[in-house]
């Protein structure tokens, strides 16, 4: 096997991961592809693949016993997973079996919403939304289509709506997750800190969790090496207002008053710098503008950190002696999902700053440098250039979003401006329970000309929909490759373990066979998926039955520290670490963070707060029979000593009440002493008001019905959800 | 002869469930019921609770009450590990064994007999760990033979404070939790 | 406090044991009757021999055999996996309570039939040909006083296994700490006694009063029990009724005074029938309703104050079947966590 690894940067593998590759030659021979054939053993065939319930991917095995999924253990090949899954990727199981399953394209009966449908066959569906297609593009231009989608499933799609002309394409993960991290951490070291994230966290001789749930927050690798650390006496340190798990575990757990993180990074490192005891050589080398930075910090003192924050002075000055003992081995996980309070992108570069400040980038128990293994696109046309720019970003008013903002097509498609936007192709995401205040998407959606849907369940937003297109699940198609960026360069493949279990197609199929009806053919020029990916991997000198058969192709481990010989590269303006950054002054933000104080509770309410659960992900798990079991429903955590008061007992249901008078469904209370009074929490994704999810229907309570107050990111276009409050009701 | 007995580190058991859906697909565990299941302990208030997360399931007792009160001889103590087993073709569904477990592991699987946790007998005699075990991402359980002092249960067991579920139910758990 | 949170939601297990329904305090209140019906029957062989003819419980081994039966068919619906049972019967586990329930069980079925055919009745609607084999038999059987005597200790003595044995089954549970006791032995025997001598004593004045009586039910229980010997020996059956559940009453305060002055659990499940959502079932079924009142009345009716009923006979009946009921339901509830 010839493995051909490059180490690139971030920019520019995520780039060249999204961008058009040149139109080129390249005959996919035949002669190199052989079907892998699954192994044998006692009537069981066992067939690797990748899992698709939350965006890890990790390598699986299934095992399928008498022509039946029975179950779905890790790769030990893939370094991602190392053999084991996390229990959604075990209860994968249930994504396939699930009754509540969409089984045939669906077109619309009645009027939106009301969840009507007429089963049609998929000639019938794909032309309907070929010529609205074809309608939009003529009527208001190729750019009037967005697509909305999440994962590696979208690929297809995105070829298509790029080919098709249209540059709106856009997914939650950045608006609604990870964008102000990401952007926090380009301004500081150029790159972000990519997904799966750089963090070295099995190495860590110190972690400090700001919010970062690991443990609820189930991504496989990150937990394994959180335990790893914890194992292996790691100091933990942890930021919430609530005691997550993680929490739990923690040397430190530090109750911090919601909203409040910026005032605590800040007082960290005043008090890092005020007693020397940050990594001076590093910041030396590396740093830019130290000077003015260290200027711009000198009042954030403990003493001041503490009226704001909660956490007594002492406590942040022996956590941030803690953390300089250890460095550079001290991570300061630069969290996810980072979108809590308007002010996320400056919150997440102090908490670069921080870890710059301890040296931790580029090196072990850091961050470290990870690498990918080149592969080729599949040819294809140039895609033409789309007329206009993208709708999302207006004369670029959140000049830091590299990313497309799912929010601004949303307000575009309400108000009409800068462009009208007139179809919205969604695929694999539940924009429902994914953008904030949904009667906003309901606006825009109310709007269109096509709401086409391709899910694999009946969602609430599919219920919108006027067409619905079933897909098969990730255990019952192919996918396009993951290359991915990790430690260890490796190839995964998906691949079929099952076939669907009744009309459900996969994405390739619906783009590809789109693609034609649109005339669209020149960029499905192959015949179908093994031949896509087949030509991709002989391109790129892999062996297509190796991979069948392992699931996994590795490169060879590349060094990952400054320490092994990594050059560091810092793409910043200045090339090095921005402690004070020209481009966030020249666009008049602050160029070293600065701490802005969240609203204060109105009288009597709590303050929402939510997260995940290890058993389920999103809003897309709760009718997997097996995930559904371990967790049925979600409960309102309160303040033990608050519940109390209110005369609230574990097991009571009530209903939240938010500032704006949406009513939430009756959810169970758990009284708790593991937050604190101000504050409550939900775990995301319950709740469903969809009917065709029978399981889940109406069980919990949705906390994206709560979120309908959001404040933007003025610098990356992030929607902030925790901004709202809620009173309590009981039923 | 072996005793097979399982040691938990609460300390890295994130409470995930890994182990209880592992369970489910590996033994075919109907809907509706589990062999294992996740238990949430907090002691002490806010500011400072502690918490314990344990991964529950049938402790294979030294001295199984549901063993002795079996009127059929379906549930036994198995001639390997001293796991305690249940033959379903010789079990009547009476239920007394589930009276009879301090621990309340047992049900009534709805084929009609009584079910519970096998320490994945049928993986261990092929020499691999039990579904459980192996699939649990913070690699926080151990699984081995008491009575061999090498092993790793046995050092663990040794090393480490422990505790295990009703000690004054006098059954004897080989199921044990490190903290 | 702690907090506790579990995810395990197993049916029949979770929130609270309830693996029995009505069908074992059933079986345990049937099996109960026949212990006290055969103590009494044997007793009676024993101190009669074949001297009397006109015994007070004729019927008491036929009627017996039939509660057996109805009881081990509770017992039958209660188990989960059917086409099993034979098992029940063809194994003996030393250690199981139940599986010593099983043999006693199938014991118990010879010594009743022995015991019924030692007093055939006299008159028979249908099969007086099998009527007149029986009483071939019997006198057979009466020519021979040890075969009599043997058979009169057989019922007395699997009389009391069975009524013990009752209360074992749940006793011998060190899981359920309201049960854990084994003064649930005597505790079911006595209960047993009563309910026997409280059942003979109604069907003795159900007989009495015949069918030209109004009530209903009484009719009805007359017209099935028309057969019976009509004896006066109520009186006789007031005092054993009266005794049999004074001794309960003092076993019950025996259990209670144990409960409470127990270990935690123990304590704890106590608390069920003692102000917890057992309470009103316990006192108000078994103590008021099933002793006290029974007692009262049956002492107002012997010193003549008032009006000889069967309701004392129906509360004792009623009582010990509410016994059962709250034993088995509250004592499932109950565990170590
Ligand atoms: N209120 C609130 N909003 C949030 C968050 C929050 O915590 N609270 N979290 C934010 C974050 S971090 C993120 S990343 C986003 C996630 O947002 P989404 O990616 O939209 O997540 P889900 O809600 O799970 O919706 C995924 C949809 O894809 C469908 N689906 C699953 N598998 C397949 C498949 O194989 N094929 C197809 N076609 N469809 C499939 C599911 O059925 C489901 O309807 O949400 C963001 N929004
Ligand atoms: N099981 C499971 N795992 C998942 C996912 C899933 O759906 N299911 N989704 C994945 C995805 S896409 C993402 S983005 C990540 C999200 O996971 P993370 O990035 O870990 O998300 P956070 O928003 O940090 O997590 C919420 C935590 O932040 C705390 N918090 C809330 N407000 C504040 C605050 O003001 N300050 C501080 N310090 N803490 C606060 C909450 O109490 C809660 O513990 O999870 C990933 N992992
Ligand atoms: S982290 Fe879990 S759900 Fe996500 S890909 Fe891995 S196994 Fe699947
Ligand atoms: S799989 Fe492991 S970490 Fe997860 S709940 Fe079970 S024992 Fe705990
Ligand atoms: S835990 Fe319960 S079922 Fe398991 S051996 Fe002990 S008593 Fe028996
Ligand atoms: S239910 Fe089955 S295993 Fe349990 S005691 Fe009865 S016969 Fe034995
Ligand atoms: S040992 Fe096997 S049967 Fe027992 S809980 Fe674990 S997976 Fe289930
Ligand atoms: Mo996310």
């Amino acid at each position: 096997m010839s493995a051909n690894v490059s180490r690139r940067q971030f920019l520019k593998i995520s780039a060249s991961l999204l961008a058009a590759a040149g139109f080129g030659g390249g005959v996919f021979e035949r002669g190199g592809l052989l079907a892998g054939e699954p192994a044998v053993a006692d009537g069981v065939r066992t067939i690797p693949t990748f899992c698709d319930i939350c965006f890890w991917k990790c390598g699986a095995v299934a095992h399928v016993r008498d022509g039946k999924l029975w179950k779905l253990e890790g790769n030990p090949l893939d370094p991602l997973c190392r053999g084991r899954l996390c229990p959604r990727g075990t209860g994968g199981v249930g994504a396939h079996i699930d009754p509540d399953r969409l089984t045939r394209p669906l077109l619309r009966a009645t009027v939106r919403g009301e969840e009507q449908w007429n089963a049609v066959s998929w000639d019938d569906a794909l032309g309907f939304v070929a010529g609205k297609m074809e309608k939009i593009k003529a009527e208001h231009g190729p750019e009037a289509m967005a697509l909305f989608s999440h994962g590696i499933g979208g690929t297809f799609l995105k070829q298509l709506m790029k080919a098709y002309g249209t540059p709106n394409l856009a997914a939650p993960s950045f608006a609604q997750c990870r964008g102000p991290r990401d952007v926090g951490f380009r301004l500081t070291f150029g790159e972000d800190p990519g997904s799966p994230e750089r963090t070295d966290i099995a190495n860590a001789r110190c972690l400090v969790l700001i919010g970062s749930h690991l443990g609820e927050n189930m991504h496989n690798s990150q937990v394994q090496e959180f335990a790893q650390a914890v194992a292996s006496g790691c100091t933990v340190i942890c930021a919430d207002p609530r005691m997550s798990t993680a929490a739990a575990k923690a040397t430190w757990w530090l109750p911090v008053r919601p909203g409040t993180d910026t005032a605590l990074v800040l007082a960290w490192m005043q008090v890092l710098v005020a007693e020397k005891l940050y990594d001076a050589d590093y910041v030396a080398r590396f740093g830019h503008g130290f000077e003015q930075f260290a200027a711009s910090i000198a009042g954030c003192t403990p003493e001041w950190a503490f009226v704001e924050t909660g956490i007594r002075p002492e406590v942040i000055r022996d956590t941030a002696r803690e953390m300089a003992r250890h460095r550079p081995a001290t991570l300061v996980h630069p969290g996810r999902h980072s979108n809590w309070y308007g002010n996320d992108a400056q919150r997440s570069r102090a908490i670069a700053l921080l870890n710059a400040l301890l040296g931790s980038w580029g090196r072990k128990g850091g961050f470290y440098t990870p690498a990918a293994m080149d592969l080729p696109d599949y040819p294809h046309p140039p895609y033409p250039k789309p007329s206009r720019p993208k709708v999302d970003n207006p004369g670029k008013r959140y000049p830091f979003a590299h990313e497309t903002i799912t929010t601004g097509i949303r307000e575009a498609t309400i108000t009409g401006k800068p462009y009208p936007i007139k179809g919205w192709m969604v695929y694999a995401t539940n924009l429902m329970h994914a953008l904030p205040n949904e009667a906003e998407t309901i606006a825009a959606i109310r709007n269109l000309d096509l709401l086409a849907v391709c899910d694999v369940i009946p969602s609430e937003t599919a219920g919108w929909a006027d067409v619905v297109l079933p897909e098969c699940t990730y255990l019952e198609r192919y996918d396009d490759l993951n290359p991915e960026l990790f430690r260890e360069p490796f190839i995964g493949l998906r691949q079929p373990v099952v076939p669907p279990p009744h009309e459900q197609k996969p994405n390739w199929w619906i783009a590809r066979e789109l693609g034609l009806r649109l005339g669209l053919q020149d960029h499905f020029a192959w015949n179908d998926i093994e031949d896509y990916l087949g030509t991709r991997l002989a391109k790129g000198g892999y062996d297509f039955a190796q991979l069948k058969r392992d699931g996994i192709i590795r490169g060879a481990p590349q060094p990952i520290y400054f320490a092994d010989g990594v050059q560091p590269e810092f793409p910043t303006p200045s090339g090095k670490i921005e402690f004070w950054s020209q481009q966030l002054a020249d666009h008049g933000f602050d160029p070293v963070p600065r701490y802005e104080a969240p609203e204060a509770n109105p009288p009597g309410t709590f303050r929402v707060l939510y997260g995940r659960a290890p058993m389920h992900s999103f809003s897309r798990t709760q009718t997997n029979p097996l995930l559904h079991e371990v967790m049925p429903e979600n409960a309102v955590w309160v303040n033990a000593v608050e519940a109390r008061r209110l005369g609230l007992r574990s097991g009571d249901r009530v209903r939240l009440r938010n500032q704006d008078g949406v009513l939430s469904d009756p959810v169970p209370v758990k009284a708790t002493e593991r937050i604190r009074p101000d504050c409550v929490y939900l775990v995301h994704g319950f709740g469903h008001t969809a009917k065709g999810l029978k399981r889940a229907y109406r069980k919990g309570a949705s906390d994206a019905q709560l979120l309908t107050r959001y404040k933007t990111d003025p610098l990356m276009g992030g929607t902030a959800l925790n901004m709202n409050f809620v009173t309590l009701e009981t039923v | 002869m072996a005793r097979l007995a399982m040691v938990i580190d609460t300390r890295l058991c994130v409470g995930c469930a890994d182990c209880v859906v592992a369970c489910k697909t590996e033994n075919d565990v109907p809907e509706g019921f589990c062999r294992d299941w996740i238990v949430e302990q907090v002691q002490g208030a806010y500011p400072t609770p502690r918490l314990e997360i344990r991964s529950e399931r049938c402790n294979h007792c030294d001295h199984p009450p549901c063993v002795g009160c079996c009127p059929t001889g379906a549930s036994h103590v198995h001639r390997y590990g001293g796991v305690v087993l249940v033959d379903h073709d010789a079990c009547i569904g009476c239920k007394a064994c589930m009276a009879a477990c301090p621990y309340d592991a047992r049900f009534t699987n709805p084929k009609g007999y009584a079910d519970k946790c096998t320490f994945c007998i049928h993986r261990v005699e092929k020499g691999q760990k039990p579904a459980c075990v192996s699939v649990c991402p913070t690699h926080c359980m151990h699984f081995g033979d008491l009575d061999d002092p090498e092993s790793e249960v046995a050092q663990l067991l040794r090393s480490r404070p422990n505790h295990a579920l009703l000690p004054a139910a006098g059954t004897g758990p080989r199921v044990f939790y490190l903290t | 406090m702690d907090e506790i949170t579990s995810t395990r939601m197993n049916h029949g297990i979770d929130p609270a044991l309830h693996v029995w329904g009505w069908e074992i305090p059933v079986y345990l209140y049937l099996g109960g009757i026949v212990a006290g019906l055969m103590i009494l029957a044997g007793y009676h062989i024993l101190k009669a021999g074949r001297q009397q003819e006109k015994v007070s419980y004729p019927y008491a081994p036929v009627l017996g055999v039939v509660l057996l039966s109805l009881g081990m068919g509770a017992l039958f619906l209660d188990l989960a996996h059917k086409v099993q049972v034979w098992r029940l019967y063809t194994t003996f586990a030393i250690t199981s309570p139940m599986s010593w329930g099983s043999w006693i069980l199938q014991l118990v079925y010879p010594a009743l039939i022995a015991a019924a055919i030692l007093h055939p009745p006299e008159r028979v609607p249908f099969g007086q040909a099998l009527l007149a084999r029986v009483r071939g038999w019997s006198a057979w059987l009466h020519d021979r006083p040890r075969l009599v005597q043997t058979i009169g200790l057989a019922n007395l003595g699997l009389g009391i296994a069975l009524g013990i044995y009752t209360g074992i089954l749940l006793g011998a549970f060190g899981a359920r700490p309201l049960w854990n006791s084994a003064i649930l032995g005597p505790l079911f025997l006595f209960s047993g006694l009563s309910t026997a001598a409280a059942l003979m004593h109604l069907l003795a004045m159900v007989q009495r009063r015949g069918i030209d009586d109004d009530g209903y039910a009484d009719a009805l229980l007359a017209g099935v029990f028309r057969l019976m010997d009509p004896t006066h020996c109520r009186h006789i059956m007031m005092r054993f009724d009266a005794s049999f559940l004074t001794i309960e009453l003092a076993i019950i305060a025996l259990w209670l005074i144990g409960l409470v002055s127990g270990s935690a659990v123990q304590q704890q499940a106590a608390a069920l029938i003692l102000g917890g959502a057992w309470t009103a079932a316990f006192w108000a079924g078994v103590v008021i309703l099933g002793i006290l009142m029974p007692l009262l009345l049956q002492g107002l009716e012997l010193a003549g104050r008032i009006r000889h009923t069967v309701i004392p006979a129906i509360l004792v009946l009623a009582g010990g079947f509410i016994l059962r009921w709250v034993l088995v339901g509250a004592g499932q509830a109950t565990g170590w966590n």
